[in-house]
């Protein structure tokens, strides 16, 4: 499947994948990171079980400490 | 358009400041200097010596609570401005009622899981309300990698991105004060295009 993250289309093997899936695929290891798909947040808890599918729409924010 | 008509404009609307350190002392200094009506200030620290390598405070203000000490520099800037200061801490409970009525909120901690709460409670539990996210502004140089991202019309990003805090790469001032007044300057885009 396609989606865009961040702005650039990116594919994927699989139909679906949740954001874990995601996560760990990409590699991405930031601690903290806010993720939206298709414009809904999708909060931390729900990683494991919100599914990402072939078009949507996934935007991250990587949080970093300082300020 | 002239200042005093961007002035009158800005002074319509009401603005959310989570934190008054280095991004938020210094995001509230510039949106006052513009004119924004009303800012809500959070924060529930004192000033410390470390503070005034980056942030709006003197040396003679080291123990004050920020948001006094940031209310009182305000108003020797511009007295028109009303400042309304919360010495909370700031948690998914309390976030909707402090920042009640604020057209835009301004993430201006220090903490990633701290901007983490803020950005989640905001989106889930006051829709629609724009928030204007800092990340990523430790150390110095590399000017050309601090930018501004605009997610969706509820959340925006200024910062690296990369650049995390640590004991060998410091927040100092021209890098924090670069992402405080690019979240301001977004708060001025969005209050602008309001009818």
């Amino acid at each position: 499947m396609k989606i865009r993250l961040n702005n650039r289309e990116q594919e994927f093997s699989s139909d679906s994948i949740t954001v874990t899936e995601m996560l760990e695929l990409k590699k991405f290891t930031f601690r903290m990171r806010i993720v939206k798909v298709n414009g809904i947040l999708i909060p931390k808890e729900k990683y494991d079980s919100a599914i990402i599918n072939d078009g949507d729409d996934v935007q991250m924010i990587y949080l970093m400490s300082g300020g | 358009m002239s200042f005093s008509e961007v002035r009158a404009h800005l002074g319509k609307f009401r603005v959310g400041i989570a934190g008054a350190g280095g991004l938020g002392s210094n995001c509230a200094v510039a949106l006052a200097r513009c004119g924004v009506g009303t800012l809500v200030i959070s924060d529930f620290d004192v000033i410390e010596p470390a503070n005034l390598n980056r942030q709006y405070f003197f040396s003679d203000q080291i123990g004050m609570l920020k948001t006094e000490a940031l209310k009182e520099n305000i108003h020797r800037i511009n007295a028109e401005v009303v400042v309304i200061v919360h010495q909370k801490r700031l948690d998914p409970s309390n976030i909707p009622e402090i920042f009640s009525g604020c057209n835009i909120i301004v993430e201006a901690f220090d903490l990633a899981d701290m901007k983490e709460m803020l950005i989640e409670t905001v989106q889930m539990k006051m829709p629609g309300t724009p928030v204007i996210v800092g990340s990523g502004m430790a150390g110095w140089g590399k000017s050309e990698n601090i930018k501004y991202r605009k997610i969706d019309d509820t959340l925006y990003v200024c910062g690296d991105e990369t650049s995390e805090v640590s004991e060998l790469l410091p927040p100092l001032a021209p890098r924090v004060a670069m992402v405080a007044n690019m979240q301001a300057n977004v708060v001025i885009e969005i209050l602008m295009g309001i009818n």
